[in-house]
């Protein structure tokens, strides 16, 4: 690896460990299928196809691989759940409708290095059994549709795709399925739906899994681009090999996009836990911008909740004592960061300094999560709705004190009354921000404070008369 | 809103036939309603909108009623019942390209364009449309390029680090 050379100014961080992202930003590098091959590509491909499925599924059991899409679910065991006596066709999907606010990786996956996608991809419905295969694409990625519909007509062109796939007797189609600008098509569910040709309204758990009764009432199994690229690497290394890059259940490399206001913004290829939250924003993203200081981070993606920068959590050892942990010591793992109250997701890291105005933040994310609300739960619907309403009165500097007490009541009866994570999504951040920010916010609506309109300080001046 | 003169007029030609039936066979015989949005993208491409007739053609191509065609083409914020202007930009709205500026940044397009979004809102009326029909401008949600806010999308290509003092040069590239 040590010979690949880097675009001047995109060069990786010394401390990113590039497996996912060896190709992006590398010299010389173009989409093509012959570039791939000439760099070793589809040889893992060749190597998996001699390999039983089951023991390509044990390989990515082994590495402890966890999905990189938000929910982290270890994907090995997501592929496990197909049922055995299964006579009906699988299906795989590759989500690509990265569109958690904060997260920008498999952009570039696609864009620059379509053919890794479809390597990982043919693996995996070779290990599952998949004879079609869809790229859910966001519609808002247009170009990156035309290249991966590229990749696999020059894929097709050497049997890596179609027909007895390099004489393996494995027939294989992959199409790419455009959706059409909807956050919601992110949830495994609406995504399928939307597959279908419908609205795409989540469908109702159990089952929890798209394995058992997915697209078509088929089995189906839906993994993040990131995911499936890792496939292709855990062939390549062994599961076990695999496992030892991380940390214990938090294995391999993931890529951090971090974003907001830090002097280096970007994405970084890291070891899972191998570095904290003080080393990534300060050593890797150069700290805050000059005369600033660090106030709050999201730390995977805007669903994630938000974490103060000079917070400390008290976290349980194995053995039952406890440890304290600085917000900047906590490492970029799943486990330390979901024991902190907040989650890793899908590993957008969004960072404000001191001259944010809390209230902002929110009231931008509220109006996310009203305008993607699908619209089929009433509390998601509404509350979202009203969360947003709420905002808007505080930024305007027209909110009362109640409204915050409003706002959290909102938030907390959207949450687990939802079919699907959305109004988990929708109420954390409100929720989060308010137990942490309580005070800034009340701030805000006190009768004395600077952020009140003239016009608000009136009316609250005539009511206390 | 007036249709737009700057798109054809709605009418199949038998190369966008032909193109509807290749989408049609990337799903299941018996699944055809899948190719809703793929035959809602060519129409939209097309046509710079969709319009009734285009929905009521969708459904006769798929076997289904127009209004199955029309649930879907009213909830997707990327399929538009207007025209927009023959430069349609998407202005990314959240957190991090609004942390960079984004904001500005379409107050500035609109400023250059003489575009009025006044009446425009996120949901039900997103798209505004300059006097001339060039222009059109609409927020959009999260283009998933954070670390390079703000960014826009103007038709099918993507540009980032688009400070709001970069807006007259991106219009630039579009002047006919």
């Amino acid at each position: 690896m040590s010979d690949i050379k880097y675009i001047a100014g995109k060069e990786p961080h010394p401390c990113e460990h590039r497996l996912i992202f060896k190709n992006i930003d590398r010299e010389g590098w173009d989409p093509s299928i012959d570039c791939y091959l000439n760099d070793g590509g589809y040889e893992q491909l060749k190597k998996a196809l001699t390999m039983e499925p089951k023991s390509i599924t044990n390989e990515v059991k082994a590495s402890g691989l966890r999905g990189r899409g938000g929910a982290g679910f270890p994907t090995g065991v997501k592929w496990g759940f197909i049922p055995p006596n299964n006579t009906k066709p699988v299906y795989l999907i590759c989500n690509c409708d990265e569109s958690e606010p904060g997260t920008f990786k498999d952009r570039y996956i696609v864009h620059q290095d379509p053919h890794q996608l479809l390597e990982g991809m043919i693996i995996s419905c070779f290990a599952v059994g998949a004879h079609t295969a869809y790229i859910y694409m966001r519609e808002e990625f247009p170009e990156a549709a035309v290249l991966m519909e590229k990749a696999i007509e020059e894929a097709r062109a050497k049997n890596l795709v179609g027909k007895d796939v390099l004489g393996s007797g494995f027939d294989l189609e992959i199409y790419v399925h455009r959706g059409a600008g909807a956050y919601i098509c992110g949830e495994e569910t609406g995504l399928i739906e939307s597959l279908e040709g419908k609205r795409p309204y989540p469908r109702i758990k159990p089952p929890y899994f798209p394995a058992a009764l997915g697209l078509y009432m088929a089995p189906t199994i839906v993994n993040n681009v990131e995911s499936l690229c890792h496939v292709k690497h855990i062939i390549e290394m062994g599961g076990d090999e695999y496992s030892k890059l991380g940390v214990p259940r938090n294995t391999g490399t993931r890529i951090l996009c971090v974003s907001g206001d830090v002097k280096n913004p970007g994405y970084y290829e890291v070891q899972v836990g191998k570095i904290t939250m003080g080393e990534l924003l300060n050593d890797v993203c150069g700290g805050p911008k000059d005369g600033r200081k660090f106030k709050a981070v999201i730390p995977g993606g805007s669903s994630a909740k938000i974490m103060k920068c000079d917070e400390s959590y008290k976290l349980k050892n194995p053995d039952g004592s406890e440890r304290e942990l600085s917000f900047y010591d906590i490492p970029m793992d799943f486990d330390t960061i979901a024991a902190c109250g907040s989650m890793a997701g899908s590993g957008g890291v969004i960072v404000m300094d001191d001259s944010r105005k809390i209230s902002w933040v929110l009231n931008n994310l509220n109006h996310f999560y009203a305008h993607e609300s699908c619209g089929q739960c009433t509390p998601c619907r509404e509350g979202s709705m009203w969360m947003r309403k709420i905002s808007d009165r505080i930024v305007a500097g027209k909110a009362t004190p109640e409204d915050i007490q409003t706002l959290e009541d909102v938030a907390y009866q959207i949450d687990g009354r939802t079919v699907c994570a959305f109004g988990e999504a929708s109420s954390w951040p409100v929720e989060a921000i308010i137990a942490k920010f309580r005070d800034e916010l009340e701030a805000e609506t006190s009768e004395d404070n600077d952020y009140l309109s003239d016009e608000a300080k009136q009316q609250l001046e005539y009511i206390s008369s | 809103m007036e249709t737009n003169s700057i798109f054809p007029s709605f009418a199949i030609s038998p190369e966008i036939d032909a193109e509807a039936n290749e989408r049609i066979n990337h799903y299941p015989e018996d699944k055809k309603r899948s190719a809703v949005l793929p035959l809602l993208h060519i129409v939209q491409h097309n046509f710079g909108f969709i319009s009734k007739e285009a929905t009521e053609w969708v459904a006769e191509k798929l076997e289904l009623e127009a209004m199955q065609v029309y649930e879907v083409v009213s909830f997707y914020p990327g399929l538009r019942e207007h025209a927009p202007g023959k430069y349609h930009f998407r202005v990314c709205r959240t957190l991090s390209c609004a942390m960079a500026g984004s904001a500005e940044l379409m107050d500035r397009i609109c400023e250059l364009t003489g575009i009025d979004r006044s009446n425009s809102d996120s949901h039900h009326n997103p798209i505004a449309v300059s006097p001339c029909g060039q222009w059109s401008v609409e927020f959009a949600e999260c283009l998933a390029s954070c670390g390079t806010g703000p960014v826009c999308l103007v038709n099918d290509d993507f540009h980032e680090a688009v400070a709001p003092e970069k807006a007259e040069d991106l219009l630039g590239k579009y002047k006919s």
